[in-house]
């Protein structure tokens, strides 16, 4: 258990850094390493996140401590009291995202999920993303169906975009996208390459810092003891 | 006071060219048996109201649908719903997607008798361009805010599938979460429950927290028993979704799908689905 963290451990930690300093908002995600991650942030730096367990209970350290059926989910959301980590099928340099298809709306070449809540979400209160797999066919030069809004049509905040490779955030005058971080072992020449839009690339760039050794016995012991999280990037 | 009818009945107030709401979530606690009668009954051109699930997918293979009115159409654990994708890379079912919340909101709006509630979600989304009828609101106070000007979804007929119902019209879910069961009963014209079992209003009451009494009588037209009616979605705590099914619902064509499973009745697929 003492062994250097893999990259699935890096991301979990990277995911679990977008809620800190939230304070008491629910942290709600769609994917196995951002539900780790939230666990995580509630476990360590982050005590007061309310944790769902995907549909209607609360969760605190795998405790029942609530009920949080849709309909106070969409009360949060309009409260703006939660920040979501979301998937993103394309993603653009501004931070609007797409997860309803691929192709023209009208007669889709790909119809996946639907904008499902990222149109409200991104408009009322802190989003991050997470890519499992970083690649030009999400991060494109303009997505195929505004779900998600980006910072050029109103979103109130998008804090991080996670991936397999970096981290990314919006700290610059335009609030495009900038890589804040490369992964241990990740180059910044194989971010440039995997990223469909130009980045804006700081003269330096710090590697993602590595879980503690706490944080990587929290994930590998209590929260996935079945390794469950190096299958999403595999 | 008995409002105690059969799927077939509910099947034969649905017309051709309706708006349909189906209550539920994704694959979860959806009114398959109601769903799977009007599969059957041939209807066409119905419009859904729906946070979408397998009741799509159905209904859309079985070419009874014209319009989708959703945020999602999901199987939950496998996410894509098949024969919906497949639909809409066809260009054979038409959509109007809203988020998801926009959708709550309309509902709202019906069952309230309001023409719109304003709300945020929308605004700077491709909603908006796929949607052009929509407009937007400013506050008349002094924030001035632009809104999203959500028009009610009234709906002509509401179908919900509940745990425990009694034979008036009450019912109650057991599981975690109500969904929007209520606002599709308010939002409709006409609304139908079926439910696992249909007891007596002594034992309804017995059977929970008074809270967890999502609808009553006012607000339901017909009462189906449909035990294990809500297969193979989940209907918790009396069963989990059936996944093992959902899987081959997912992954067999749709004539061989039909074929072996709704060609018969109700009964006859709840034989054939026992294992």
């Amino acid at each position: 258990m003492t062994g250097p963290a893999t990259r699935a451990e890096t991301c979990v930690v990277a995911c679990a850094e977008a809620w800190r300093g939230d304070g008491a908002v629910l942290a709600s995600f769609a994917g196995l390493i951002p539900q780790l991650a939230a666990r995580l942030a509630q476990l360590t730096f982050a005590p007061d996140l309310l944790v769902s367990d995907g549909e209607a209970t609360l969760l605190r350290d795998g405790q029942v401590e609530g009920w949080l059926p849709y309909r106070s989910v969409f009360a949060m959301v309009a409260a703006g009291t939660r920040h979501m980590m979301m998937g993103a099928s394309q993603l653009d340099r501004l931070g609007n995202q797409n997860i309803s298809c691929v192709g023209p709306w009208e007669r889709p070449k790909s119809q996946l999920l639907g904008v499902r809540g990222a149109p409200g979400n991104t408009v009322n209160h802190p989003v991050s993303y997470w890519i499992p797999r970083h690649s030009p066919r999400v991060f494109v030069e303009r997505v195929d169906m505004v779900s998600g809004v980006g910072h050029d049509r109103g979103a109130h905040e998008i804090r991080l975009v996670v991936t397999d490779l970096a981290v990314l955030d919006f700290a610059t005058p335009d609030r495009s996208m900038r890589l804040r971080s490369v992964h241990p072992g990740v180059t910044v020449d194989e971010v440039v390459a995997a990223t469909g839009f130009a980045l804006s690339i700081p003269d330096d760039v710090p590697e993602t810092r590595e879980p503690s050794a706490d944080e990587r016995r929290l994930i590998r012991e209590h929260l996935d003891p079945r390794g469950l999280r190096e299958r999403e990037i595999a | 006071m008995d409002r105690v009818v059969s799927i077939e009945d509910v099947a034969g107030e649905i017309r051709d060219g309706m708006t349909v709401g189906i209550g539920g979530w994704g694959s979860r606690r959806k009114p398959m048996a109601l769903v799977r009668a009007i599969a059957r009954s041939g209807r066409k051109d119905l419009t859904l109201v729906t946070y979408g699930g397998p009741d799509v997918g159905v209904l859309v293979a079985a070419g009874c649908v014209r319009r989708v009115v959703t945020g999602f159409v999901s199987l939950d654990s496998i996410p894509l719903e098949p024969h919906f994708r497949r639909a809409r890379s066809a260009g054979t079912v038409l959509l109007t997607e809203y988020d998801e919340g926009m959708l709550y909101w309309g509902l709202l709006a019906a069952a309230n008798r309001l023409p719109f509630l304003p709300i945020r979600a929308g605004l700077g989304s491709d909603v908006l361009r796929v949607n052009p009828e929509l407009r937007t609101v400013r506050s008349p106070y002094a924030d001035g805010t632009e809104l999203v000007a959500m028009p009610a979804i009234t709906l002509d007929v509401a179908i919900v599938h509940l745990n425990r119902a009694d034979a008036h019209g009450n019912g109650r879910y057991l599981g975690p979460d109500p969904y929007f069961d209520d606002l599709f009963c308010l939002a409709a014209k006409r609304r139908f429950v079926t439910c696992e079992r249909i007891v007596s209003t002594a034992a309804l009451i017995e059977s929970g927290p008074p809270q967890t009494l999502l609808v009553n009588r006012s607000m339901v037209d017909g009462v189906v028993e449909t035990p294990h009616g809500a297969h193979f979605t989940s209907c918790v705590p009396d069963y989990d979704r059936d996944e093992a099914f959902q899987r081959e619902y997912a992954t067999t064509d749709w004539e061989t799908f039909r074929t072996r499973y709704l060609d018969g009745d109700e009964a006859g697929y709840q034989k054939a689905v026992a294992r």
